[in-house]
């Protein structure tokens, strides 16, 4: 049986150590969305020194780019992306404080060991959820590279977003562990 | 002759789109059920709970079922006795897709190049259009909006004769299996087996069309799809891979003659968001 956990951000280590994978959290705060694009521009501002579009001390990312939003409601549809393809980028942004990604599908080697070494989680969110998940979704502006459309970052304002724990502090892996409890041998 | 003018095409498209990005088929969500029956995952349990869910309010609040509304692929049944008017039946096509997009706030995700420069063509358009000549003087189109999560997990190959079944079980399976979350599990599987490298990708992705309470008509394949199944479920990905017996819910094969020196083989891999709705115009 997982827990049910609530998260607020920005997020700070010692709230991150009691997580285990498998736990359900629910998060509220800010939490700002990025896909490949966003994430190649945001390494290179780090890379060239410069200040990032937001503050990334124990920040939560989102990979996913939101369908338009409708009349009346703060945004479309927003069921996560699939994260392996920011793992070129990940690392980098996890060393200078991101504390939490939000995506769908496992992670490679390296972040892993980033996620370990950052004390840092990687969260999974359930794909094509995507009305459900944008009903936790309070509010939603483009705070940077609204020409990426889709792609541009913005700042979420959530409340009791839900998602499961799939990598640690502890560097347990949910994929891993899951996969081995249900196989039929 | 039976002639159709193409701008009668247009609103068709733009509602075909709309309705299959709002609107799950019943025959997914129904296989949804007896899988929800049988998983031992809690977890798993929850997360098909909350697929179901999604699906309701994604009905009622008139929104798309995922915020990837897709590739707009569409299938076209020509019958031979019909002759277009009135215009460019691609442009129709693309019109319909370019105001159901806008119209139904659905995402724009189509970039052009697609390599160097990657801009947005920011009315999902082209389509992709795949057209068959068929008898008589009707015309059945398919919309099917298909994601780039699980269509990335998708993969030719160009087997060897003496790989045999097997060989072909394996492949199918394998990568599933190396697919792990990535493709929003539970999957439909699609599978096109002979051709030509080209051929086999598209029977993989027409056997997406077959509804999941239909078993393939030839019983060898049936066999053979029952078994790629039950092993892709046996692996314990399960939903969204965190570990359950859903990680499956039908592996549809399509087949055709092929060179005496090959054995094409596609698995196109279909997330649980499996969308695709269809009109015959008399």
């Amino acid at each position: 049986m997982s827990n049910e956990i609530h998260l607020t951000t920005p997020l700070k280590t010692e709230d991150l150590e009691k997580l285990n994978v498998g736990d359900k959290v629910l998060i509220s705060g800010k939490v700002y969305t990025a896909r490949d694009a966003a994430h190649k521009r945001l390494v290179e501002l780090v890379q060239a020194g410069k200040e990032l579009p937001f503050n990334i001390n124990g920040a939560v990312i989102y990979f996913v780019g939101p369908a338009p939003a409708p009349p009346g409601k703060p945004i479309g549809s927003a069921g996560p992306t699939t994260s392996y393809r920011m793992d070129p980028y990940s690392p980098t942004l996890l060393d200078v404080g991101l504390k939490a990604m939000i995506g769908k599908g496992q992670r490679g080697t390296a972040v892993i060991n980033s996620i370990i070494k950052n004390k840092a989680i990687y969260l999974v969110a359930i794909g094509g959820a995507a009305v459900v998940t944008a009903q936790s979704v309070t509010s939603c502006k483009i705070i940077a590279y609204e020409d990426l459309g889709a792609e541009a970052i913005r700042e979420l304002e959530v409340e009791n977003f839900p998602a499961f724990v799939a990598n640690d502090t502890k560097g347990q892996d949910i994929f891993k562990l899951g996969k081995e409890k249900y196989q039929n041998k | 002759m039976k002639k159709i003018n193409v701008k009668e095409i247009t609103p068709v498209i733009r509602k075909l789109f709309i309705d299959a990005n709002y609107y799950i088929e019943q025959d997914l969500v129904d296989k949804m059920n007896e899988f929800l029956e049988i998983e031992k995952s809690e977890t798993a349990r929850g997360i098909i709970e909350l697929i179901l869910d999604n699906h309701a309010e994604a009905a009622s609040e008139k929104m798309p079922l995922c915020q990837d509304t897709g590739v707009a692929i569409v299938f076209l049944e020509v019958g031979q006795d019909v002759q277009f008017v009135g215009g460019n039946l691609n442009n129709a096509i693309n019109e319909g897709v370019r105001q159901a997009y806008k119209d139904g706030y659905l995402r724009k995700s189509m970039v052009d190049d697609p390599v160097i420069k990657r801009i947005n063509t920011k009315d999902n358009t082209p389509a992709i259009i795949y057209t068959d000549i068929v008898d008589g003087d009707k015309v059945k189109i398919t919309v099917a909006p298909k994601g780039g999560g699980a269509e990335n997990m998708s993969e030719v190959k160009m087997m060897k004769a003496a790989d045999g079944i097997e060989g072909v079980k394996n492949f199918v399976v394998d990568r599933i299996i190396q697919s792990g979350g990535n493709p929003c599990p539970p999957v439909v599987v699609g599978v096109g087996i002979g051709g030509s490298f080209e051929q086999c990708a598209l029977l993989a992705k027409k056997s997406l069309l077959r509804p999941l309470d239909k078993i393939n008509e030839d019983s060898v394949w049936a066999e053979v799809e029952e078994e790629i199944l039950t092993r892709i479920n046996d692996s314990g990905i399960g939903p969204m891979g965190l570990g359950g017996n859903t990680t499956a819910l039908a592996v549809n094969i399509l087949s055709k003659p092929c060179h005496i020196a090959s054995m094409p083989v596609a698995v196109n891999v279909q997330c649980h968001c499996h969308r695709h709705k269809s009109i015959v115009l008399e």
